[in-house]
């Protein structure tokens, strides 16, 4: 046995291995399971592609633009499906009912938001790479293009989606189903505001600044300057950086307090509605 | 040195409050379990019996007193002895889709259970197992579900197992079974544990000691053999019935007062 630790914020990596272990076990053995995640985003790359595309023979600004639309989905997605990837293999505790026997183990919260972080990026992997490869073979949109560039989108988006997924998370443990909407429909508030595929100059001015604090933004002008202006805007990856590192201080103190609330009014041990 | 309860609740308390309206879960109970002791949890629905586990295990916070385990106070000091512990009910499942290999692999490595796999092939034999691990716990019996819920609550050699109706939805023969099982796991390993059911057959045959629940109160708390003999009735059944309809001398939690003067 391990020697017991007090500290709700110790990390073991043996405890953060056996949750992943739990969903790889999970996606082994549900091919519709792994299918999904390479479905959608493969009908999002081809419907914005074909448009990029019909949008290039008609017009100069979109020739010159090329694979605007399409970095802008593969980038969206990215930010989208590493949310879902989070909330998910969340939601698959409540769908099985095991909540209760995670959170009487010895798994602190903080290992559970560990292996959620790590199975986010799996899930992103089986999703995102084949679905980048289409883009090279059908529109010649090769997103690996964007070299350091794309490491820095990456990260900041992977950051935002962690931290919306966590918050998403802790409202449902501690309101249970009813709260599972959100997971699915929550990234859409902040598309329009994100500026994903128009710059956040048309917006109004006043939105502009609510645009301007939510770190996907700064993501997707630094995407279109890459593509329109190749130009590396560091200054918005930095700015997008220090963002994430609030939001998500801010997710994970939210997401200790729903747990804490759920503690006190007994949510833990009914997940259902 | 008296020695330390492997399970204590002092003026555990838990009112649940819901659009204004306070309902009184559990009203400040009181006991001490000794290690090594079986205690079974009596009492109707809505008594208070998972609530009082479900602060035991640190899954519910309370609104006032302390629910300790092994000295640790729950749910704050729950990382000192979560690993000590383990629980078993129907109403919490396991993962339908993984396989019972593959669960009890999770959990295995959730507790740090070492010598893992010899541990999973050993509990599985003792648990009639072995030819299941490799199927999908959603594939079993409520039968054999039961007894992989069993082989997890076991999997870490707990020293304080809580048990939740342990045999609900079992034919006879397979409850029978459970219970030969959990009498075999306490005397090998001096495991303290509380058994919260409805089966007064299941409690007068395991327990040692007994605690009767009304309405988030503690009515009554004696040995089996002492509580047939102050009821004057043959069975539990019908002390649980006297106490459940307030009949009879220690109806109404006179005996309880009478026992914590």
């Amino acid at each position: 046995m391990s020697g017991p630790s007090t500290s709700a914020l110790a990390l073991s990596p043996h405890r953060v291995y056996a949750m992943v272990l739990r969903y790889i076990y999970l996606l082994r053995s549900s091919w519709t399971r792994v299918l999904d995640l390479i479905y959608w985003p493969a009908i999002q790359l081809f419907v914005w592609g074909f448009l990029q595309h019909y949008l290039a023979l008609n017009s100069g600004f979109f020739a010159r633009a090329a694979g605007m639309f399409i970095g802008a989905v593969l980038l969206w997605d990215i930010l989208f499906r590493g949310q879902l990837g989070f909330s998910v293999s969340f939601l698959e505790e409540m769908w099985s009912r095991n909540l209760a026997n995670l959170m009487f183990s010895p798994l602190r919260p903080i290992e559970f938001v560990a292996a959620l972080m790590v199975m986010s990026i799996v899930r992103l992997a089986i999703g995102m790479i084949p679905v980048t490869i289409l883009a090279i073979v059908f529109f010649g949109f090769n997103l690996y293009g964007f070299g350091f560039a794309l490491a820095a989108f990456f990260l900041n988006l992977l950051l935002t989606s962690w931290a919306v997924g966590i918050v998403v998370s802790g409202v449902v443990m501690r309101n249970g189903m009813g709260a599972e909407t959100l997971a699915w429909t929550i990234m859409f508030i902040i598309m329009p505001l994100a500026c994903v595929y128009y710059p956040v100059s048309v917006l109004p001015a006043w939105l502009q600044w609510i645009s301007w604090a939510l770190p996907p933004t700064y993501v997707f002008e630094g995407m279109r300057a890459l593509v329109l202006d190749q130009t590396f805007r560091a200054d918005l990856m930095i700015t997008a950086f220090a963002l994430n590192l609030v939001y998500f201080a801010i997710a994970v103190t939210v997401f200790l307090a729903l747990l804490r609330s759920a503690r006190r009014i007994g949510s833990l041990l009914q997940s259902g509605e | 040195m008296p020695a330390i309860p492997a399970i204590e609740a002092e003026n555990l308390t838990k009112v649940y409050t819901s659009k204004g309206k306070a309902t009184v879960a559990v009203d400040a109970i009181s006991f001490a379990l000794a290690p090594g002791t079986v205690t079974g949890l009596l009492g109707g629905n809505g008594a208070g019996k998972t609530t009082t586990i479900a602060m035991i295990l640190g899954l519910v916070e309370p609104t006032s007193g302390h629910a300790r385990v092994m000295g640790a106070d729950m749910p704050h000091e729950r990382y000192r002895v979560l690993h000590r512990m383990n629980f078993e009910s129907p109403y919490v499942d396991m993962p339908n889709r993984l396989t019972v290999e593959q669960n009890l692999t999770v959990f295995g490595r959730l507790y740090a259970v070492e010598d893992l796999r010899e541990r999973i092939v050993a509990i599985a034999k003792q648990l009639e197992l072995s030819d299941l691990l490799d199927r999908p716990n959603g594939k079993l019996s409520a039968g054999q579900k039961t007894r992989v819920s069993l082989a997890k609550a076991l999997l870490n050699r707990p020293d304080v197992l809580l048990l939740d109706e342990p045999t609900a939805s079992l034919d006879p023969d397979t409850a029978d079974w459970v219970r030969s099982h959990l009498e075999r796991y306490r005397a090998e390993q001096n495991a303290t544990i509380l058994l919260a059911s409805h089966n007064m057959a299941e409690v007068e045959r395991l327990c040692d000691r007994v605690i009767i629940m009304k309405r988030g109160k503690i009515e009554d708390d004696a040995a089996p053999g002492v509580l047939l003999a102050r009821y004057g009735r043959d069975n539990l059944e019908d002390v649980f019935l006297d106490v459940a309809r307030g009949r009879g001398e220690f109806g109404r939690g006179e005996a309880a007062r009478e026992a914590a003067q």
